[in-house]
């Protein structure tokens, strides 16, 4: 055990994690940590935020420095591609040719930009955000006078929209479906942020398609739509999902799908080989199926499960999935997953941007999306992780107590 | 370089020297305080960076806003004394300062 080697291969918040809990369950063998972009691991989430609003320093997105891993003897190699893995010989190839030997695999490998299929989309002045070399290049085409296209309205490109906007940009959202977030919220949450970002002057489309990305000396300088529009744009950005990197996991034998598969225990179904973050497919609590979540709570969590079944040691007790977004100067919050929830509840008023839905299905809370409402996200995640029947009458009336309610379902 | 104790509920303790400007939150991350996992990063959005902090470095430490005072009230193990440690900035002045951490991290 103490002379084992654990190879992470990736570099993100759940390579982080998963090192960390080792060295903090007491694990002494060897760690190495193999990351493909030129950075050792950071924060993602202010990244389309206070980073992008340049609020953030950079040196302060990093969760460790370099000292800590000298100290606690991880090696963070980064600028490095694995090509291959090869289960039986337990070992790992780089795109260079370089062999790394390991007793134990974890993939953290993350995700990648989904591309626009489409001519124009690989003008230079064309962007996707999910790294920091992306918001580096992004962030001289926003400001003032300036105008950016943003294809997606999912938290990505909302986001954005909201920093650029604040910092003058003329933002205009392009979204194929009938709404925003129209993937991951309900109709009231989607009409809620449509309204709030109009008010501060984005120009929202929705069931709007691209047709052309126009280009000029390489460089995109308008959008055609399928209405036949022509907007200008300076800079566009890309924000139209993720792709887990499953590829190097599924080509040495490992279980995919949308995913690599792994138990709750974090274990792929070959022995000593995990999977954690963006690229694993696992069990989610509390609603007993298998999904892929793209989350820093996911990360967190499941590199924690990795980091103790290496080691030999219980897994640790799950939670309802979490996530939230800032936006201005509303903070969402979201509890579990509402995707196919059959009745709902909004407690508190919307008109005052302090708010909360509750999604049930089968009588059981499933969800909540809080805005700027902290308790009753609090309060959700409780109940949620519970399976509580909870009668939705009690969650819409604002006057009656969420600790009480909470106290009903311990 | 103001020195922070951190205490875990089990009385270990973890002194270190934090940066002024960092949170304290990021100071406990940045030196892998075990019980401190800032899920979040700082949003206020999570609740996982709760700490005690005696009442007598409140001066120090200032008081919770809205916004967190809403996330502790339904945090594990609350006490008069809990904060989100990602939401106290560092000062030169918090030289010694003593951080206990709630049994359930």
């Amino acid at each position: 055990m103490s002379d084992a080697t654990v190879l992470i291969v990736g570099a993100g918040q759940a390579a982080a994690q998963t090192a960390t809990s080792l060295r903090q369950g007491g694990f002494e063998g060897k760690i190495t940590i193999l990351g493909e972009e030129p950075s050792p691991p950071y924060q993602r989430p202010p990244l389309s935020k206070a980073y992008l609003k340049g609020e953030l320093e950079q040196e302060r997105l990093y969760f460790k420095n370099a000292e800590w891993y000298e100290s606690q003897n991880i090696d963070v190699l980064t600028n490095i591609t694995i090509s291959s893995v090869d289960a039986d010989s337990m070992s790992a190839t780089t795109q260079s040719g370089k062999i790394f030997n390991f007793d134990h695999l974890v993939f953290a490998t993350g995700s990648r930009n989904r591309t626009l299929p489409m001519e124009g989309a690989q003008l230079e002045n064309v962007f996707g955000l999910r790294n920091l070399v992306d918001v580096d290049a992004l962030r001289p085409h926003v400001g003032p006078d300036k105008n950016l296209v943003i294809i997606g309205a999912g938290y990505i490109g909302l986001e954005t929209a909201a920093v650029a906007q604040t910092l003058g940009t003329h933002v205009t959202v392009l979204e194929l479906a009938d709404r925003v977030l129209a993937r991951v919220t309900s109709p009231i949450i989607s009409a809620f942020y449509e309204d709030l970002h109009r008010r501060y002057g984005v120009n929202i489309k929705t069931r709007c398609s691209t047709s052309s990305i126009n280009g000029k000396d390489g460089k995109a300088d308008s959008v055609t739509l399928a209405s036949g529009e022509t907007l200008p744009c300076d800079a566009l950005l890309i924000g139209i999902g993720i792709l887990p990197n499953i590829e190097v996991a599924a080509e040495a034998g490992i279980k995919c799908e949308d995913g690599i598969l792994v138990d709750e225990a974090g274990r792929t179904n070959i022995p000593h080989i995990y999977a954690a973050g963006d690229c694993a497919k696992r069990f989610i609590l509390p609603y007993g199926r298998l999904g892929r979540l793209e989350s820093v709570h996911n990360a967190i969590e499941q590199g924690k499960q990795v980091a103790a079944a290496i080691m030999g040691k219980p897994a640790p007790k799950l939670d309802c999935p979490w996530f939230w977004s800032d936006q201005y100067n509303i903070k969402l919050q979201i509890a579990g997953l509402s995707t196919d929830y059959d009745n709902f509840v909004i407690r508190g008023d919307s008109d005052n941007e302090k708010f909360a839905v509750f999604y049930f299905k089968d009588d059981i809370l499933i969800a909540a999306d809080a805005i700027n409402s902290a308790p009753e996200f609090m309060t959700a995640k409780r109940l949620i992780t519970a399976k509580a029947k909870v009668p939705p009458e009690w969650l819409a009336d604002s006057d009656r107590s969420l600790k009480d309610i909470a106290a009903q379902f311990k | 370089m103001p020195k922070i104790l951190f205490m875990s509920h089990a009385g270990e303790e973890h002194s270190i020297e934090a940066k002024v400007g960092d949170s304290l939150m990021e100071a406990a991350v940045k030196n892998s305080i075990a019980g401190i996992d800032a899920d979040c990063g700082g949003a206020c959005a999570c609740a996982t960076c709760h700490v005690y902090i005696d009442s007598s470095y409140s001066a120090l430490t200032g008081t919770p806003d809205d916004m967190e005072q809403s996330m502790l009230d339904f945090a594990d193990e609350v006490q008069p004394t809990s904060r989100l440690s990602c939401q106290i900035p560092i000062t030169e002045e918090m030289e010694g300062i003593v951080v206990r951490l709630p049994e359930s991290q």
